[in-house]
């Protein structure tokens, strides 16, 4: 991470745009030609591939059926059909469903929020006695393939040790197994640490305990990853599907990812793709809002650096 | 991220003075205990806990409603024994090799060409991402119900049908049931990698290709002998990471197909899955954790080993 900021500051400003292609290579018209044609049909290709299913799903929530059915590749040729949405948004219920999706997605980000800033500011801050032990805990986590979990996860939820208390078909049973998040901690623990400590002194030089330190000082400096985090995690909830279809079994409390499936055989076709466009809407607009943060991800996790 | 070496010559500067914090902060050992409770509890309850007790109920015969009782390897011995172990070890392996046929290098030529428009490529890499965002469940409903129906008039018939081909039984038969649930995956999942290549091709010292240029290298030669070896890190990185998605192959399968046809998409996660969950009577909780634990053990092992080996190549760039 470290190459790239030394060679920024070093680079004239003319070399900055170079790739592979020089600018003498740019300047041979078949070089051009090529480029153009290859860069041409990439883009062509990433519009068909990329967003041709998603314009295909918006049109068909919005033309009859039995064009869906017969005439897939034609564009409308028997007009439009709002309905179908109305039908999906009320009587299949995809309001109640979305509504659970968005509870679910909300507690969820709450508690990975809690979680990973209170440990990551004991862990990087405070480092009580064993913060190393600690730290080595969360990050092997990390290496431990989330399907390992699955069974005993299960087990504990249906009943917590301890307390004896059963989570199945309450909300509980997705939010705080979400906390346990390595990745969030990991992310959160490595932004604290680079936090100015001078600033930590003076604060506590002013008589700053620990709490007023992370309301005051910590949280309002680390917006920026924490929007970062926030913006992952409600998407990630948003796409999981094996979890909450194991814990909520109860039709009333699932989201809408879970229910999709099992409306999919009673449901009219053309509703039915009403109701998955109206699914993925939320993710793809938080996408549209957010692209800078998925599209420079990567650079978060300079694991992938290799 | 230039702050980074900041940080440290801070934090040098910054240790002189911190004993003192230190033992402030230790008398106020409570402030430090609230702020780690939320990471014991959770991390304690939801992880630490259940991967010891994978490793517990591995060795027991578990259910909800007697106490569990310890029978050693019978677990393991009992899913090497299922034919249906075989099958889903061949199927998973089976679909990580096409899915790293077709997924390894179209995110490869697909970042180096965009890397080198001058125009658009922040449209081209949010269509490539475009398909990631969307929840699986609905791009497998949608594709199963509509661009894989196996009728005439499918969409992906429909377009067979104007070049003269097909129509293909896409999900509906043994052979093709598997490539068509790759094509999905491949879909679904190839933006993420290129995205990951777009930042690292912005890491290669543009002076190599100057000094490739002064050696005469043509564009393709650039390609070959700069890019593709300055790239080699995260290429073996994320071989090995798609390597390991693909072992957990799970959304697809159970909901496109269930398993079938004739079993030809029971992979191991599936298998793990109808092991615990599928008897409404109580699952088979011990077998389901001991195919877990060696599903990951093969993993963990392969992974060390891969790195182990190729350690010679990615470290020397």
């Amino acid at each position: 991470m470290r190459m790239p900021s030394r060679r920024r500051g070093t680079r004239t400003p003319t070399q900055a745009d170079r790739g592979i292609v020089s600018a003498a290579d740019w300047r041979r018209s078949r070089v051009r030609l090529a480029m153009r044609i290859l860069q041409g049909t990439t883009l062509l290709f990433l519009l068909i591939v990329g967003l041709g299913p998603l314009l295909w799903m918006v049109k068909s929530s919005i033309t009859p059926t039995q064009d869906t059915l017969r005439m897939p590749m034609a564009l409308w040729p028997h007009g439009f059909d709002l309905g179908q949405l109305a039908t999906a948004w009320s009587r299949t219920h995809i309001d109640r469903y979305l509504l659970n999706t968005v509870w679910i997605a909300a507690g969820s980000w709450l508690v990975q929020i809690v979680v990973a800033t209170t440990a990551g500011y004991a862990l990087s801050v405070l480092k009580p006695r064993f913060h190393r032990i600690l730290s080595g805990l969360v990050l092997a986590t990390l290496f431990v393939p989330a399907l390992v979990l699955l069974v005993p996860l299960y087990l504990t939820v249906v009943d917590l040790p301890i307390v004896h208390v059963r989570m199945i078909d309450t909300f509980w049973a997705v939010w705080l197994p979400a906390g346990a998040s390595a990745f969030n901690v990991v992310v959160i623990k490595r932004f604290f640490d680079n936090l100015p400590r001078e600033i930590f002194d003076a604060a506590r030089v002013d008589g700053a305990g620990p709490f007023q330190l992370f309301w005051r000082i910590v949280l309002p400096m680390s917006r920026p990853i924490i929007g970062v985090v926030s913006v992952f995690a409600v998407i990630a909830t948003w796409k999981d599907y094996l979890w909450p279809l194991l814990v909520l079994r109860k039709p009333d409390l699932q989201p809408l990812s879970v229910r999709l499936p099992t409306l999919q055989p009673t449901t009219d076709l053309g509703v039915f793709i009403a109701a998955l466009t109206i699914s993925s809407l939320i993710p793809i607009v938080l996408f549209l809002l957010f692209q800078r943060l998925f599209l420079r991800g990567p650079g978060l996790s300079g694991a992938i650096k290799g | 991220m230039s702050s980074y070496a900041d940080g440290d010559v801070m934090h040098k500067v910054s240790s002189r003075r911190w004993p003192r914090v230190r033992a402030r902060f230790s008398r106020d050992g409570l402030g430090s205990l609230a702020f780690l409770l939320p990471l014991l509890v959770i991390f304690g309850i939801f992880s630490w806990f259940p991967i010891v007790r994978a490793l517990v109920m591995s060795l027991q015969e578990t259910n909800l409603v007697s106490e569990p009782t310890f029978v050693g390897v019978e677990n393991f011995a009992r899913v090497l024994a299922d034919p249906l172990f075989a099958t889903a070890v061949r199927n998973t392996a089976y679909f990580s090799f096409l899915a790293l046929l077709i997924g390894f290098p179209i995110p490869i030529v697909l970042a180096v060409i965009m890397s080198e428009a001058r125009r658009g490529k922040g449209l081209m890499s949010g269509l490539a991402y475009l398909p990631v965002v969307v929840p699986p469940v609905v791009s497998v409903l949608l594709w199963k119900q509509v661009f894989f129906n196996a009728s005439p008039n499918g969409l992906f018939n429909t377009i067979l049908g104007w070049i003269g081909l097909g129509p293909l039984p896409w999900l509906q038969n043994a052979t093709s049931a598997m490539p068509s649930i790759v094509i999905e995956a491949t879909w679904a999942g190839a933006g993420a990698t290129v995205i990951i290549y777009l930042a690292a091709l912005l890491t290669v010292p543009p002076e190599l290709y100057d000094a490739a240029e002064v050696d005469g290298a043509s564009i393709r030669q650039k390609i070959w002998h700069v890019t593709l070896p300055q790239l080699r890190g995260v290429l073996f990185v994320t071989l090995i990471l798609q390597l390991i998605a693909t072992a957990q192959l799970f959304t697809e399968p159970f909901l496109f197909t269930g398993g079938g046809p004739a079993n030809s998409t029971m992979s191991l996660l599936l298998l793990i899955y109808h092991y615990a969950f599928q008897n409404s009577l109580g699952g088979e909780y011990g077998m389901a954790a001991a195919l877990s634990i060696m599903l990951a053990a093969f993993l963990g092992i392969f992974t060390a080993g891969y790195f182990w080996l190729t350690r010679s190549w990615s470290t020397s760039s």
